[in-house]
């Protein structure tokens, strides 16, 4: 492969591997830091996808559009609307046992679904959004916006993780650990436990959003059958499980090992010959379905466990 | 008289603290064993760790020769031991006649016909309830039935944790002379109490835990003579 | 009338008993082992395949065969217990919510490894329905699923009431520990719940296969509405379940009927999210469901 397919074809790798980053960042907090579990991270995805797209296309007769505003904006959106989709099941389900969130989040990601498919006045239904702008799109073209684009979601990779590292040595993070690790000690000393679960469901959502807003703009088109939901709710929870959940570092580290893991296997079975060709995707989620088993007996804590932050008694 | 229960040098407890610490006690057979003591001071503790409810970090429980030191819980029915935990020790969607039944499954009485009426002459009250759900009792038969499901195995060793507790005083005396009728049968019970003076008084054998630790034992007359257990726990409060 | 019973009536009680067959092992699973399990509806998949290639070998009514797929069902979740789910019995339950995920997805991608993608059919060419009264108009299918569905429900009522391993059951549900304290033998009562629970999900399966095609998604497009029909019911009441299953596929059905005017009350791209609104109807009113389950 000369080099510089090779090249595009690591921007391609790491726009992706980014994007779920993010998406493991945000389930860290919900999970790794609140304990809540999440089997609806794809509907979230999907709603901030579509809430971006819609935000910034131009107008169409096809689909809800034509406010042309720009990207950031865009992306607030997507953190807006899957805040608000993930406040909705949250305030439902925070006060019950947690099999009931993921079951709760599971249907929403449904009834989401079925609006964007159903409702083609907003978004076109099965046939999709197009058009959707990237960021400075009238000034590159081509392979260089991937790079730009490269940048931008690292971008807000560094800033989610920032606010991430923050939220985790806050007082608020460790009240949201007490919580995790012993909720009726936590109940006892006076706190108000379903909002602090409420408080990080909604912003593991609009993180989630935002993810599916970048995704929307670097493919400039939309549809509900774009990715295969599951896939990547079931990817992220593997990714953050092998990677350490409680652990930032390790939520970015595990998206990439297993993207880099999904994307080598994928190469490899592209090889192969049609016909084994197209059992092996099957064979490949197989294989991440063990390897969830596995990393779930032995190594819960990921490969990069958690690390509690120093207390610091300065002004808080 | 040989020795059906034998604790040595037990420390136990939860989630990595212990609760008792050094607690050695032997248990006579057919014999009426009270273990009294302030709140707090590890007697449910010590029942539990019999029947292999909490994390044992020292010590040894034999029953007979048997050493059951942390054994499976579900195991320890079909050896004999039978247990009433202090709450929750009914199965409450279950009728009072299924709730017994349950009782022979691990360890089936020789003849459970005999058995069965045995149990319902000791308590009357349950006879013209075998068809309603356990939850429906009152606080009292509640405990009757707990009482029972454990005896329908005819167990050789009977523990209660706090049978009396939150019951009404003519309850109270039911349980009491109760206790006396079981061993009468041939059982060794190990009770804990908070109604010291009264346990005292049926005591065969008697066990005060503070903070812990034995503090003292020895029959049930001699400790409601014992001036350090008089203020400590008979001083008017029942 | 006559047109709503033969078009929405008796397909909701055949949704509803499928519906009802599958909530059952969710509830006792619920009940027993207490998680929710998310591979429930892959399950059912599992026993609608089994007995799909029964049917390929041997050339009987499906119905007939339904054993092969009960005991490729009850192989599956008994192996998931022993290797996934049992190693995570100690921990919080959520860690075996979580495993029972990635089961879900590890029953689909084999059957789509072995048996491919695709839409599989029982009996090819079209049946005739049955004809009663000379106005109702059912299919065989339906009566079927109804009939042993019902016929389910009444052994499954004298195997819990009647049966030691049904109350040691019943027992284990209500308190785990004061059952093990009693020297009930939870392993036993555990094998005992997985195997009636993947015998009736092969059922549900087969029946839903037979209603519209066997495919690899067959049971995980079900398990919202189960799982809704399982907190109808109240966790931990079998036979609740059973009545949350009547309840959700009637509702689902019936909302596409025309009640106000002449549209659907519910358009019909919208039927399977009927199912999740009661859910939550039910998860912010009365999470314990008709017949008071537990609430975990």
């Amino acid at each position: 492969m000369e080099l510089t397919g090779l090249v595009f074809y690591l921007i391609g790798f790491l726009i992706a591997g980014g994007i779920y980053a993010i998406l493991c960042l945000a389930l860290n907090i919900q999970w790794g830091m609140g304990g809540l579990f999440n089997a609806g991270i794809a509907g979230f995805f999907a709603v901030g996808a579509y809430a971006s797209a819609i935000v910034t296309t131009q107008a169409s007769d096809k689909h809800l559009g034509g406010f042309g505003l720009p990207i950031p904006l865009g992306l607030l959106a997507a953190a807006i609307v899957a805040g608000a989709a993930g406040w909705a099941v949250a305030k439902i389900c925070v006060r019950l046992k947690s099999d009931y969130l993921a079951m709760a989040s599971i249907g929403i990601a449904e009834i989401l679904r079925l609006v964007i498919v159903n409702e083609s006045w907003l978004t076109n239904g099965s046939l999709g959004i197009s058009g959707i702008p990237r960021p400075l799109d009238g000034w590159v073209a081509g392979r260089g916006a991937d790079v730009v684009f490269l940048a931008s979601v690292w971008i807000v990779v560094l800033i989610v993780y920032v606010l991430s590292r923050r939220l985790h040595d806050s007082p608020w993070g460790r009240t949201l650990r007490a919580i995790r690790d012993n909720e009726q000690s936590a109940r006892a000393a006076g706190k108000d436990i379903e909002w602090f679960k409420l408080q990080t469901f909604v912003i593991g959502c609009a993180i989630m959003g935002v993810a599916g807003g970048l995704s929307a703009h670097y493919f400039k088109f939309l549809s509900p059958s774009a990715t295969e939901p599951l896939l990547v709710t079931f990817l992220v929870w593997v990714m953050l499980m092998a990677g350490g959940s409680g652990n930032n570092r390790g939520a970015v580290a595990g998206a990439l090992g297993i993207w880099a893991i999904w994307s080598a296997t994928e190469i490899f079975t592209n090889r192969l010959p049609p016909e084994i060709a197209t059992r092996s995707s099957y064979i490949r989620m197989l294989l991440i379905g063990l390897l969830l088993q596995f990393v779930l007996q032995k190594f819960r804590s990921g490969l990069i466990p958690e690390r509690s932050p120093p207390l610091r008694f300065d002004k808080e | 008289m040989s020795v059906v229960l034998s604790v040595a040098g037990l420390t136990a407890g939860y989630g990595g603290l212990p609760v008792i610490e050094n607690v050695t006690l032997d248990v006579e057979e057919r014999s009426v064993s009270v273990v009294i003591g302030p709140n707090g001071a590890g007697k449910s503790t010590l029942l539990k760790s019999v029947i292999a409810l909490t994390e044992i970090a020292a010590g040894s429980i034999r029953f007979g020769s048997v050493d059951i030191t942390g054994a499976e819980t579900s195991a320890l029915v079909p050896l004999g031991i039978c247990a009433v935990p202090q709450s929750r020790n009914v199965f409450p969607s279950l009728t009072v006649s299924e709730n017994l039944d349950i009782g022979t499954y691990a360890s089936p009485p020789r003849n459970r016909m005999e058995t069965e009426q045995r149990i319902l002459s000791l308590f009357p009250d349950l006879r013209d309830k075998l068809t309603q759900p356990a939850g429906e009792l009152s606080g009292g038969q509640r405990q009757m039935l707990a009482i029972g499901r454990a005896l329908m195995s005819d167990p050789k060793l009977l523990l209660l944790d706090e049978p009396t507790a939150g019951l009404s005083p003519a309850y109270l005396e039911k349980i009491f002379d109760l206790i006396l009728d079981i061993r009468a049968t041939g059982v060794t019970i190990v009770m804990v109490e908070q109604n010291a003076r009264q346990a005292l008084r049926i005591a065969d054998m008697a066990h005060v835990l503070v903070n812990g630790r034995n503090f003292i034992s020895g029959t049930g007359t001699k400790l409601l003579a014992n001036e350090a257990v008089r203020r400590s726990f008979l001083g008017g409060a029942e | 009338m006559i047109e709503f019973i033969n078009l929405y009536f008796i397909p909701a009680l055949t949704l509803g008993s499928i519906y009802a067959l599958g909530a059952v092992g969710i509830s006792m699973i619920f009940g027993i082992l207490r998680f929710a399990h998310f591979a429930h509806g892959d399950v059912m998949t599992v026993g609608a395949y089994g007995v799909l290639t029964a049917v390929w070998f041997i050339p009987l009514h499906p119905l007939l065969l339904m054993p092969f797929g009960a005991a490729l069902a009850v192989a599956a979740a008994l192996t998931v217990d022993r290797f996934f789910y049992k190693p995570l019995r100690k921990l919080p339950t959520i860690y075996t919510v979580i495993s029972s995920f990635g089961v879900a997805l590890i029953f689909r991608s084999l059957l789509q490894i072995f048996w491919g993608a695709g839409n599989e059919v029982y009996i090819r060419g079209i049946t005739k329905p049955l004809v009663l009264f000379d106005t109702f108009r059912i299919a065989a299918l339906h009566a079927e699923a109804i009939l042993l569905t019902l016929l389910i429900a009444v052994a499954l009522h004298y195997f819990l009431t009647r049966s030691r391993t049904g109350r040691a059951m019943r027992a284990v549900a209500d308190e785990p520990e004061l059952a093990a304290v009693a020297g009930l033998d939870t392993e036993k009562v555990i094998r005992a719940t997985w195997i009636i629970g993947a015998s009736l999900a092969a059922v549900a399966g087969v029946f839903a296969g037979m209603d519209t095609d066997v495919h690899p998604n067959l049971g995980w497009n079900l398990l919202l509405p189960m799982f809704a029909a399982a907190i109808l019911g109240g966790i931990g009441k079998p036979m609740g379940a059973i009545a949350g299953g009547y309840i959700i596929g009637l509702a689902e059905e019936l909302s596409t009927f025309n009640w106000i005017g002449d549209d659907a009350l519910v358009s019909p791209s919208y039927k399977t999210a009927v199912g999740f609104v009661i859910m939550v109807a039910l998860l912010i009113f009365r999470p314990q469901g008709l017949f008071r389950g537990r609430l975990l």
